[in-house]
């Protein structure tokens, strides 16, 4: 069936909720594109999302999907796809979702390199509970629970993917739909965890890391020549903080994901109607 | 009663204590002998005390009582910790020639043996408590053979020359106590033909988990879970299942909800501060409609606790753990073999009702290991029910909607809706923590959220119909007198009817919810005593809400378990005590 999927098959009939103009509309049209375009359907996907607005794309896309707690997408997904190699298990959240609640079990997903791929879409805000700071928002930027700045440096989340071990770190913009569609059909195909860190602009609550900001600050690595197997070139672009990269910043070519390294390659649903038939051997080690 | 022995090897925690004991407890098991183990450890890595005790007997032994007839002691605390188990007729070895000089008490035989010395002349040090083995062996009148077998097995792996000096500085340890002593207080172990199984309660869940199909297991490390992870590695992989050690909780939940999500039966285990951390989810798993077998090895709280000590304390957090109204079902098994069968359940309810399952045991039978026939856990009895699970087209096309969208969470007359795995066509759907519609997607309508939240309850009522909630019952089922327990406790309060001049009647309750309904026996009874290893009494609280009526209780809540006789001395206790105007 999958030669004849359209991203329009991952979508539902659920219209968004998002307010206008939300950066998450072009998130979620270049992940649907991109899974459509790797040869995926949607009764062979799973799709799983956190809390937050970003959480909310579950609902907006058609495909096996769960809608989790807060922060805990990766280690869902991480479930999915052991039980499931067969399947391709996209993982979605936001910088809140991913970066503070769920900071711990990023660095762990990204150690585990197992083989799905993590869209986080960073509008460096609080969106859904009406703008207050994230772990991304920049240290003097003004909330309601922070009038002076959150008094603390961003987290640098391409860094914290690079510190923890990464196979394959990128960064894409909602509104460049081309080069972001290509991203994360990247990150699909590479073997092992693919992590895309998407600008996606709060319209509503973020008036500093708008669409105009990316506009007129974005650099394309592609355009810049830059080769993502050099490690010391990606850690270069990755803590460059001066800067706004779009592309793919890291890719270990020789990355073996978990499911193949660890021989985790069984469909897990199928078991027998009863015990195995040579469970009465796990009694008799106890002999 | 036939023979029992109350054996122990008490020294600090490095000391190989464990293995040790283990050595002596398959011994006696290969002998066709039954046997109970008991652990008195601490959360440390060295020194401290740390204690394995065998209670052994040709008949079946299922508590600890307070006696102890040798002991191998090797620190002086060892023998402090004990005195008050030990009786004239009991006989403590130690090591004359350590730095300690030992205080035996009065009426106790003293037996001095070098073993050191001796473990040195048979090839090194490290094998003195074989040298204790032997001599206890000695003592007891138990053949010094029986050892050998259970020595290949724990030191098979390490050469052949390792297995032949242990087994050689076990027969100098028998020597040495015959030429040197003429201890006689008695003891002439039996042996029998049986053949048994010698495991404890964390193995017998992790094997139901094997037998009843369970591919994925996450979790974090702690006491006393960890045992279940570390029997599941290195198996569950010959069946193409995984092990993950996750960063938390939190995330070991949340990989195994994911696993099930997957189509595969999964668990997750650890402890009640474990529980804690996993609380977070109870509620999507419940929402989301997702089979999964949660188990709490229940050790003394609350916060750390006495983390390597007995406590049924968290009764409470499995029964009502979580915000909102979370359907569960609560399964707590009373036995080692119920460990294993009561698994293998938890997984049917589970994906029978798409439901978490909560299975509940405890430190004292996760530590525990006990002597069965093999066949209590005969493996052609397993049955496995998958419940609504549907894979092929005709299956799926009868749950789609008019517009071909597959309804995962279908209001249904018994509340149980299908079941379509990643994979099956035409059956992706969402599933969310969100109150939702029969589609899976977010809804706040009065009267989906109404019907949804029904249907999720009408699974429980279903199963409180479907399946059965049956008790366990022994002792005299005419006695005006009725004690009930729930969990670990089974054992000794069996054991304990042997020390009881008075009748009673025992109900063991597996179920904490659904459970079975106690009003008519509880009303039938002249007295009602619970008993369980908590401070507050959670199980008689329930007991009393469901019978509208009040219940005596015994609880224990020291960090150890119940003992026979004890029990039996504080059942007898509280019969003769009027009960109180209410």
């Amino acid at each position: 069936m999958s030669s004849d999927v359209r991203f329009t098959d991952f979508k539902s009939d659920k219209q968004p909720t998002w307010c206008p103009g939300c950066g998450d509309f072009g998130t979620m049209n270049g992940m649907m594109k991109a899974l459509a375009e790797t040869g995926n359907d949607p009764d062979n996907t799973f799709v799983v999302a956190g809390i937050g607005c970003s959480g909310k794309i579950g609902t907006y896309m058609h495909s096996y999907a769960l809608h989790g707690v807060h922060g805990r997408a990766l280690p869902v997904g991480t479930g999915v796809k052991m039980a499931r190699p067969d399947i391709e298990v996209m993982v979605a959240g936001g910088d809140g979702d991913g970066y503070s609640i769920g900071a711990g079990h990023f660095v762990h997903a990204v150690r585990r390199n197992v083989d799905m791929s993590y869209v986080v879409m960073d509008n460096r805000i609080y969106g859904l509970t009406k703008g207050q700071a994230s772990p991304t928002s920049r240290s003097d930027f003004e909330t309601s629970t922070t009038p002076e700045g959150p008094k603390q440096p961003p987290v640098n989340p391409l860094a914290l993917a690079l510190a923890s071990g990464a196979s394959f770190i990128a960064q894409s913009f909602a509104s460049d739909a081309l080069r972001h569609q290509e991203i994360v059909q990247e990150a699909i195909e590479h073997d092992g965890f693919g992590f895309v860190n998407v600008f996606s602009p709060c319209v509503t609550f973020n008036d500093v890391d708008t669409y105009d900001y990316f506009r007129d600050n974005l650099v394309d690595l592609e355009e810049e020549g830059h080769d993502p197997t050099d490690y010391e070139a990606a850690k270069e672009v990755i803590l460059d903080s001066d800067k706004e990269y779009q592309g793919v910043m890291y890719q270990d070519e020789n990355s073996v994901p978990y499911h193949e390294k660890h021989g985790v390659t069984e469909d897990m649903s199928e078991i027998p109607e009863g015990a195995p038939d040579d469970a009465m051997d796990l009694v008799r080690e106890f002999y | 009663m036939a023979e029992d022995l109350n054996w122990a090897i008490g020294g600090e925690a490095g000391d190989g204590i464990d293995s040790t004991g283990k050595i002596f407890a398959q011994a006696l098991s290969r002998a066709g002998r039954h046997v109970f183990t008991s652990k008195d450890f601490a959360s440390r890595i060295r020194g401290g005390y740390t204690a394995y005790k065998i209670r052994t007997s040709v008949d079946q032994v299922q508590s600890v009582v307070d006696r102890l007839d040798i002991l191998v002691a090797l620190t002086q605390r060892t023998i402090d910790e004990n005195v008050d188990e030990l009786h004239e007729g009991s006989a403590v070895i130690y090591d004359g020639e350590r730095s300690w000089e030992a205080d035996i008490p009065d009426g106790v035989t003293g037996v001095d043996v070098p073993l050191k010395s001796i473990a040195e002349e048979a090839g090194g040090a490290i094998m003195r408590n074989t040298v204790a083995l032997g001599a206890a062996c000695e003592i007891t009148g138990f053949d010094v053979e029986y050892l050998d077998e259970s020595l290949e097995k724990r030191f098979g792996g390490k050469g052949s020359k390792i297995v032949e000096n242990n087994k050689e500085a076990a027969r100098m340890g028998q020597e040495y106590v015959r030429e040197n002593y003429d201890v006689d207080l008695g003891y002439d172990l039996e042996t029998t033909d049986e053949d048994y199984v010698l495991l404890n309660g964390n193995e017998a869940i992790g094997m139901g988990a094997l037998a009843a199909g369970c591919r994925f297991y996450a979790g974090y490390p702690i006491t006393p879970a960890t045992s279940i992870m570390e029997y599941l590695t290195g198996r569950i992989e010959d069946y193409g299942g995984h092990v993950v050690q996750a960063e938390d909780e939190l995330s070991a939940i949340n990989m195994a909800l994911g696993a099930a999500r997957g189509g595969a039966r999964a668990m997750t285990a650890t402890s009640g501060a474990g529980v804690d951390l996993m609380t977070e989810t109870f509620g999507l798993v419940a929402q989301s409609e997702t089979p999964l077998v949660i188990t709490d090895v229940q050790r003394s709280g609350p916060s750390t606790g006495m983390p390597t000590k007995q406590e049924q304390g968290d009764l409470n957090m499995a029964l009502y753990g979580g915000h909102g109204e979370v359907p569960r079902f609560v399964v707590a098994p009373t036995s080692i073999t119920e460990c294993f069968w009561k698994t293998v359940e938890a997984f049917n309810l589970a994906e029978k009702y798409q439901t978490p399952v909560f299975l509940v045991s405890d430190l004292a039978m996760s530590v525990t290991e006990q002597t069965f026939p093999p066949e209590a856990f005969d493996m052609d009895e397993v049955e496995i029910d998958r419940g609504k699970l549907v894979d092929d087209d005709d299956e799926v096309d009868e749950w789609l909607d008019a517009q071909g969208r597959f309804r995962a969470h279908a209001v249904t007359d018994d509340g149980i809706s299908p079941r379509a795995i990643p994979g099956t066509e035409e059956g992706a759907h969402m599933s969310t923590g969100l109150e939702h519609d029969e589609l899976g997607r977010r809804t706040e309508d009065q009267d989906e959220r109404v019907q949804q939240v029904d249907k999720r309850f009408r699974k429980v009522e279903t199963a409180e119909k479907r399946e059965d909630w049956d008790y366990r019952e022994f002792g005299d089922e005419d006695a005006d007198n009725l004690v009930i327990s729930w969990g670990s406790n089974e054992g000794a309060l069996v054991e304990a009817l042997d020390y009881l001049e008075e009748d009673v009647r025992v109900i063991s309750v597996p179920y904490i919810f659904p459970r079975p309904d106690l009003s008519d026996e509880i009303e039938a009874a002249n007295e009602v005593i619970v008993v369980e290893a908590n401070a507050t009494g959670q199980f008689a609280d329930l007991l009393e809400h469901d019978a509208l009526t009040r219940v005596k209780r015994i609880n224990k809540y020291t960090g150890v378990r119940f003992k026979a006789d004890e029990l039996a001395e504080e059942i007898s206790e509280q019969l003769s005590v009027e009960v109180s105007a209410q």
